[in-house]
């Protein structure tokens, strides 16, 4: 399962940068990023090199963040290969709560984070459908 | 004006009679009826008797909202319920409210203050009185309409908000007095604005305002903006609800109605009486009351006696407006918070501790709450509907526990400035 960090920021600013910058000051690597914001505050979620030591920097920094498991898979990067795969999703009854792609440096793919409520069950339901989801080490080491 | 002039403008000589009379009885009442005044009483070796003179007053222990508190609900009924006709409830600092019970007696002097009340504003038979404090546990809405039968005036018993319907019945059944909150009667003078009523089309001419503090400013925007004269009055439920002062038509000072409460001035730090002209905290007995005497009861509001003549003829002292508190209880659109019970709404949602800071402030002529929370790991959620339904409940447990509707705005830990290790708890920026 991939550990993706979220973490509260008030909708201020600078408050962005400043997180950035912590992660870079203790060498951390973004991999992928997505800010989901509101009038008053932003939840940032991460996918870094290091989830774990990540988590105590910022802690540490006195952010308040949590290690949430997300699914990350690997959908063709041509027209329609997102709905293909959000289309088997939906038909396995599969709620997203929210997700976030980007295109990968490695590969001719591109990828996408979700965030689904029961995670161990839609592997397997993403496995069935034929779908590529990717380990731990393959996202982070992107 | 006067509605009780053999009363209201009593030499003081004979109304110092009534009094020490009045207090000798209640003091005996509350001995034989009430255990926790018999034991107060007896602690510092009180007995029977030992009023001579009024001043001898300053021998009677303090009560204070935590004592009412503490003997939640009727314990410091002086009589049992069978005599009780009416209670109401004000809210408390923690969890639970402070409670005072009325027996028909109680309910007769109430009407009758408050028919002084309506007459120091101006009011008469022939007014026509909306009553816009709010009716319910709050005892103004309910004080203010007895006060107005009393006196024969026709009641408008419409309670608080619903701008849209009170500036209908205003024009429409030719309000001349207005009784509610001096904020709410600025928000009413915006909405007579933006509706394009045209001020000669109403027939206001008085308004009693109180619940909430309020300075010369506000009444001078009030009086210009309403075409009215705008008239101060005091009371907290503890001692009776409204109707334990008002100003009269001189608009300086608010006069006690004596012959039902004594007042005294004290040091808040030392309990030291202090006097006349002296700033300090405003300490009421109840001389009158039946169901739920106090005995020099602490306010904790700071104010000043002025036992100067009034032109107006009435012979009672006046008390300068209410010119701050003792303590950290902030009155937020008529609604008296304490930060503690924001605290313990908070400590409902969470295990934890919150830091949390109130903002108040007066955007326009409403006062507004703002209540930044710091967030904490426990309370963090990676969706931001997780994030917004927390803010909705916090919401909602002010709302249900306060009767407030607040802004709940989440902030990041460590955001709320500390002083000393303690936080900051209140900033207002209301100019009064």
């Amino acid at each position: 399962m991939i550990k993706q960090i979220s973490l509260f920021l008030e909708n201020k600013k600078g408050r962005l940068a400043h997180v950035c910058r912590v992660l870079g000051d203790a060498g951390i690597n973004i991999r992928a990023l997505s800010l989901a914001d509101t009038a008053d505050f932003g939840v940032l979620r991460l996918i870094v090199d290091d989830p774990a030591r990540t988590n105590s920097v910022l802690s540490e920094n006195g952010f308040v963040a949590s290690i949430t498991d997300v699914m990350a898979i690997q959908v063709p990067d041509v027209p329609g290969g997102l709905a293909a795969a959000l289309e088997k999703m939906d038909k396995a009854g599969l709620d997203v709560e929210y997700m976030y792609a980007f295109i990968g440096t490695a590969s001719q793919d591109a990828l996408v984070i979700i965030r689904v409520d029961s995670i161990e069950g839609a592997v397997e339901i993403m496995e069935g459908c034929g779908i590529n989801v990717l380990k731990e080490e393959q996202v982070y080491s992107l | 004006m006067y509605w009780n002039k053999p009363y209201e403008c009593m030499p003081r000589e004979q109304l110092q009679t009534l009094q020490l009379k009045r207090l000798q009885k209640i003091v005996e009442k509350v001995f034989h009826n009430v255990p926790f005044y018999r034991q107060k009483l007896q602690e510092v070796g009180f007995e029977l008797g030992d009023i001579k003179t009024l001043a001898d007053i300053k021998k009677l222990p303090f009560t204070t909202k935590q004592d009412l508190r503490d003997n939640y609900p009727f314990g410091m009924f002086s009589l049992p319920m069978s005599e009780i006709v009416r209670v109401h409830v004000s809210s408390g600092t923690t969890g639970k409210p402070t409670v005072v019970g009325y027996t028909r007696g109680d309910i007769n002097n109430w009407s009758e203050v408050m028919a002084r009340t309506l007459t120091c504003g101006g009011a008469t038979k022939n007014s026509i009185v909306q009553v816009a404090f709010g009716y319910g546990l709050f005892t103004g809405g309910l004080g203010a309409h007895y006060g107005a039968e009393k006196i024969g005036a026709s009641v408008i018993p419409i309670s608080g908000g619903n701008t849209k319907r009170q500036l209908m019945l205003m024009e429409d059944f030719g309000t001349t007095v207005l009784a509610c909150t001096p904020s709410y009667a600025i928000y009413l003078a915006e909405a007579v604005e933006e509706a394009g009523i045209d001020l000669s089309k109403l027939k206001l001419k008085h308004g009693i305002f109180g619940a909430e503090p309020w300075s010369e400013r506000m009444r001078m925007e009030i009086e210009k903006r309403l075409g009215i004269k705008a008239i101060d009055i005091y009371g907290l439920s503890e001692v009776i609800g409204p109707g334990v002062a008002s100003e009269c038509q001189e608009q300086n000072g608010l006069h006690v109605f004596e012959d039902h409460f004594i007042p005294e001035i004290i040091d808040p730090q030392t309990g030291d009486p202090m006097p006349c002209g002296e700033k300090g905290e405003l300490v009421f007995t109840t001389i009158t009351k039946e169901g739920i005497p106090v005995i020099r009861y602490r306010t904790r509001d700071i104010s000043i006696l002025n036992d100067e003549e009034c032109p107006c003829g009435r012979t009672h002292i006046r008390m300068h407006k209410v010119m701050g508190r003792t303590d950290d209880m902030l009155i937020i659109r008529g609604v008296n918070v304490f930060p503690s019970q924001i605290e313990s709404a908070l400590l409902e949602i969470g295990d934890t501790q919150p830091h949390y800071l109130l903002i108040v402030d007066r955007k326009g002529s409403m006062d507004e709450l703002e209540i930044q929370v710091e967030v904490s790991r426990e309370m963090f959620s990676d969706k931001v509907k997780g994030l917004e339904g927390l803010e909705a409940k916090i919401k909602h447990q002010i709302e249900s526990q306060l009767g407030l509707t607040a802004k709940i705005k989440l902030v990041e830990p460590h955001s709320i400035p500390r002083s000393e290790g303690k936080a900051v708890r209140v900033i207002d920026k209301r100019k009064i």
